[in-house]
C-alpha cells in the first residue's frame, strides 16, 4: 500500500462520484415531471435489447479465440443454454445448467 | 417501518430473490475475487468493502486497483470512472419510465443500478399483487448486499476458499445470454439484438478488448439514430 488513508478514501471518492454522474444524469436531465422529448423515449424503449447484446460480447470480450482453447468453452456453453432455454424457457435452469457446464469444461475438459 | 409496508416488502423480495440468484452467484465469485485482489495488493478488507459500498461499481473497481497501486490521482479516477461507467447513462434512459414516481426510493434504485440490476428489470415484470417499487427495490437492495458482501468473504478468507470455484463467474454471463434471449422473443426487437452484438463486436476488433467500451456506445448510438424510422414501427 503507497497511499494515505485520506488518499485512499478521496481515491474511493473520486471513483464513486464518476459512478453516480453516470447514474443520475438521466434522471436529472429528464425529471418525473417534466415529459422527456421523443427522441429519448424512443432511445429508452429500445436500447434494453441492444445493451444485453452489448453486454454479452462485453462478457466475452477477453476470451483467447486464437490460442488454446479457441473460446470452445464459452461457445459450447453458450450454444448449450441458447437451445436449453428455447426448449425449456426457464431462467434460472437454462443459467444454472450453462454454468455448470461450464466449470466442468474449463475444470475438467479444456485443462490448460 | 409501519406493518403494512414491511409486509409488501418482505412480499416483495420474495418474489424478487429468484430472479437474483444468478447475481448471486456472479457476485459473490467476483466479489471474492476483488477482495483477494485487493488484498494481494495491501489493502484489507476494510478498504475493499469501503470501496464496494459507496462506489458499486464492478469493472470500474478492477481498474482502481491500478489507480490505488501507484500515485495519487483523483481527477485521473474521476474521469476513468465517468468513462469506465458511461453505459449507466444508457440504462437511466430506459428506466426513467420504470422508476417514475417512485420518491425517496428512487435515489437508492439510480446509486446501484448496475448492469445485472438493469438487465433483470428491464426483462421482468413484478408478478401480480407485489408492488412495483419494492419489487425493484428488493433487486436493487439484494445485488448490492451480494457485491459488497462478497468483497467482504474475499478480504476475509484470502486464499481459503474451499472448492474450486474457477468458471462460476460464468453465471453473468450466462444471465446475460439467457436475458438477451428473453429481450429479443418480444416482437420486432431481434434486429435491436442484433445491432447491440454487432456494434459491440466491431468495436472490440477495431479498439480491443480494453478500450471497447465507449466505441461501442457510441457506435449504437449511431446506430440507433440512424435507424429510428425504421426501428421505431
Amino acid at each position: 500500500m503507497q497511499l494515505t488513508p485520506v488518499q485512499i478514501i478521496l481515491t474511493i471518492l473520486a471513483v464513486a462520484l464518476g459512478a453516480i454522474a453516470t447514474r443520475l444524469t438521466p434522471f436529472v436531465l429528464f425529471p418525473d415531471g417534466k415529459r422527456p422529448p421523443e427522441v429519448v423515449t424512443y432511445l429508452g424503449n429500445v436500447l434494453p435489447p441492444v445493451m444485453m447484446g452489448l453486454l454479452v460480447v462485453y462478457c466475452l470480450k477477453s476470451v483467447p479465440i486464437l490460442s488454446y482453447p479457441h473460446g470452445l468453452p464459452e461457445l459450447i456453453s453458450i450454444a448449450f443454454i441458447v437451445v436449453l432455454h428455447l426448449w425449456r424457457k426457464n431462467v434460472l435452469l437454462s443459467i444454472g445448467c450453462g454454468t455448470a457446464l461450464y466449470m466442468f469444461l474449463v475444470q475438467a475438459v479444456f485443462v490448460s | 417501518m409501519d406493518i403494512a409496508r414491511k409486509k409488501k416488502f418482505s412480499q416483495a423480495l420474495t418474489a424478487a430473490f429468484p430472479h437474483t440468484l444468478p447475481v448471486l452467484a456472479g457476485f459473490l465469485v467476483l466479489g471474492i475475487a476483488y477482495g483477494m485482489l485487493m488484498l494481494e495488493k495491501g489493502y484489507g478488507p476494510q478498504w475493499s468493502v469501503l470501496m464496494s459500498a459507496v462506489a458499486f461499481c464492478g469493472s470500474m473497481q478492477f481498474v482502481a486497483i491500478t489507480l490505488l497501486t501507484t500515485a495519487f490521482h483523483p481527477l485521473e479516477a474521476l474521469i476513468l470512472s465517468l468513462l469506465v461507467n458511461a453505459r449507466h447513462l444508457f440504462y437511466g434512459l430506459s428506466m426513467l419510465e420504470k422508476y417514475k414516481g417512485f420518491g425517496k426510493a428512487k435515489a437508492f434504485l439510480i446509486y446501484t443500478l448496475c448492469d445485472e440490476t438493469f438487465s433483470i428489470v428491464s426483462s421482468v415484470t413484478p408478478p401480480e399483487g407485489v408492488e412495483a417499487k419494492y419489487f425493484y427495490l428488493s433487486i436493487s437492495l439484494l445485488d448490492y448486499l451480494y457485491w459488497v458482501f462478497g468483497t467482504l468473504l474475499g478480504g476475509l478468507l484470502g486464499e481459503l476458499m474451499p472448492f474450486d470455484m474457477k468458471g462460476l463467474d460464468f453465471a453473468l454471463t450466462a444471465l446475460f445470454v439467457v436475458l438477451f434471449l428473453e429481450q429479443i422473443k418480444k416482437k420486432g426487437n431481434w434486429i435491436l439484438g442484433l445491432i447491440g452484438v454487432a456494434c459491440a463486436m466491431l468495436s472490440r476488433v477495431i479498439f480491443g478488448a480494453e478500450n471497447m467500451v465507449l466505441p461501442a456506445l457510441a457506435i449504437i448510438l449511431i446506430a440507433l439514430l440512424a435507424g429510428r424510422k425504421k426501428l421505431c414501427s
